[in-house]
């Protein structure tokens, strides 16, 4: 689960290209690339390392907390993903494309 | 005839916002998706249905350090992958070096390949390196169909690679299968070999671009094989990568998953040996040459601001198409397929499943656009195609298969 008080980021393998519907969110370790369809939700992912946790991030990012419901399940798939990632912990998966 | 007179040219001033992902695909995007990278017209085989026509590298080709900047360039842009073939590209001498140029400044690499040099040394070192993808290129799941198309000892050229890359730990190879009347049979072997090898299997389409104009007509598959692969490639499911090159089938049942368009300049595009831009691998043509990206701006001016690129991008006519019940998912097929067959880019694919070019095709009068460059060996052009002398092969085994993943979800990188 993403959790508004829960600090989040954008994960390090994953590197987003602006793109006028939205962005692209490719994963350098997968190999796989998404599509951000909406550029605010873009901004929420970009903010979210700068947000002290999610709530920030949604708030910089304009959006009316009436849709917050709806980004957090957005967030909830990009986490999934491997996308964005839960901030200061260690993805199993990058400890072993480390070793 | 240009492309520029059948398409209307009037575009939008303001780019529309909002509907699907694949409208907004169709006006284009800050950089491609897709970009092929070709660094050599250089090639140690001459298949017959080179895409490129290669065989001689062209004196103009990019050096080394106009390579290195094409990378920086791509790397400025987000290009995060590139598919890098030629030619044969690992004949190139500072190929391994640019490979690793490329992953060290984040470009992701996928490369298609004969095998010629991938070496049990070259397959240890690919498989110590992230982000590097090999494809293997094979038109046969025995030595006999494949070597017919792809020349004498090509087969084992190939199967010692895959050998050399399993051995070596390398992890998930492609084995690239271009779908032919001779070899749609063995789809059921290629999967198996695949396997064998801890490899994908992707298959793509034939296209009558480069040489293979010379030699369509002959391998392009029937229309009975046409269903029979379509449902293979149903069954197989995702497994099967497929660069989306079959939306063309999808008036057969449910479309395939993947891309339903043609990316030509709006998603996809090639950069040739020498810095040409085209709009596609398979359109190198005059008629589809958007600039250089030597000149002034670079790539990134060509993609943003090419004449070409923004009339692909604009909204197109599709004539008989729009009235078809399967026009929302096969969109009137592969641009440079109904160009390289001389029938008019508004109207049906050479292999539309109603069968409503059939005619065209029939028709006296069509004309073949000449091309407009060819690297092929003089020597070879001409002597190689002994696949003509086969007889009848075995009937077609059960249809199977899949291909690359829904664009919205996500995708994989090796689509075309
Ligand atoms: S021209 Fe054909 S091969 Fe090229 S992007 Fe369009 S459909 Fe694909
Ligand atoms: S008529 Fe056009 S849209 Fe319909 S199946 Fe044929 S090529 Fe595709």
């Amino acid at each position: 689960m993403v959790m508004l008080d829960e600090p989040w980021q954008l994960s390090p393998d994953v590197a987003l290209r602006t793109e006028p519907f939205g962005a692209l969110a490719y994963n350098f370790r997968t190999r796989r690339l998404t599509f951000l369809k909406r550029p605010e939700l873009v901004a929420v992912i970009a903010g979210l390392s700068a947000g002290a946790d999610v709530r920030e991030a949604l708030q910089a990012a304009s959006v009316p907390p009436v849709q917050w419901c709806a980004y957090l399940k957005a967030l909830e798939s990009l986490a999934a993903a491997g996308t964005i990632q839960p901030r200061g912990c260690i993805q199993p998966q990058q400890q072993e494309a480390a070793s | 005839m240009t492309i520029l007179d059948e398409r209307i040219s009037t575009a939008p001033a303001v780019r529309p916002t909002g509907g699907s992902l694949l409208d907004q695909f169709e006006l284009g995007l800050n950089a491609p998706i897709c970009l092929t990278w070709e660094l050599t017209y250089a090639c140690n085989l001459a298949c017959v249905h080179c895409l490129s026509s290669s065989g001689k590298r062209d004196p103009r080709e990019l050096s080394t350090e106009q390579c290195e900047a094409v990378i920086d360039e791509l790397q400025r842009m987000q290009v995060f992958y590139v598919n890098i073939g030629g030619g044969e590209p690992t004949i190139r001498p500072d190929f391994w070096h640019l490979i690793q140029y490329a992953v060290s400044h984040q470009v992701g690499v996928k490369f298609s390949t004969n095998g010629v040099r991938v070496t049990p040394e070259r397959a240890a070192f690919l498989a110590s390196t992230d982000y590097v993808d090999v494809q293997i290129s094979l038109d046969g799941a025995t030595a006999e169909v494949n070597d017919r198309v792809r020349g004498t000892g090509s087969y084992d050229m190939a199967i010692r690679a895959l050998d050399n890359l399993s051995v070596s730990g390398f992890k998930d190879a492609k084995i690239s299968v271009v779908v032919t009347r001779e070899n749609v049979s063995q789809l059921d072997e290629f999967k198996a070999l695949a396997d064998r090898h801890g490899a994908t299997l992707r298959l793509t389409r034939l296209r009558p671009s480069g040489r293979g104009a010379d030699v369509w007509d002959d391998l392009h598959p029937t229309a009975a094989q046409q269903r029979d692969l379509y449902n293979w490639l149903i069954q197989a499911g995702p497994n099967v990568l497929t660069g989306d090159s079959f939306f063309h089938l999808a008036g057969f049942g449910e479309p395939l998953p993947g891309l339903n368009l043609c990316g030509a300049g709006r998603v996809v595009c090639l950069i040739d040996p020498i810095g040409d831009v085209y709009a596609c691998p398979f359109a190198i043509h005059d008629n589809f040459l958007a600039g250089n990206i030597t000149a002034l701006g670079g790539f990134q001016n060509v993609w943003q601001n090419s004449e070409l690129f923004a009339d692909l991008r604009s909204p197109q006519t599709s004539g008989a198409c729009t009235k078809c019940q399967h026009f929302d998912s096969c969109r009137g097929g592969c641009m440079a397929a109904k160009f390289f067959t001389g029938l008019p880019l508004d109207g049906p694919d050479p292999e539309c499943v109603q069968g409503f070019s059939e005619d065209a095709l029939l028709q006296v009068g069509r004309t073949i656009p000449a091309a407009s460059q060819d690297h092929s060996k003089p020597s070879k052009r001409g002597q190689e195609p002994v696949f003509l002398q086969l007889g009848m092969l075995s009937p077609a085994t059960p249809p199977v298969h899949g291909c690359a993943q829904s664009p919205i979800a996500g995708r994989d990188p090796g689509a075309s």
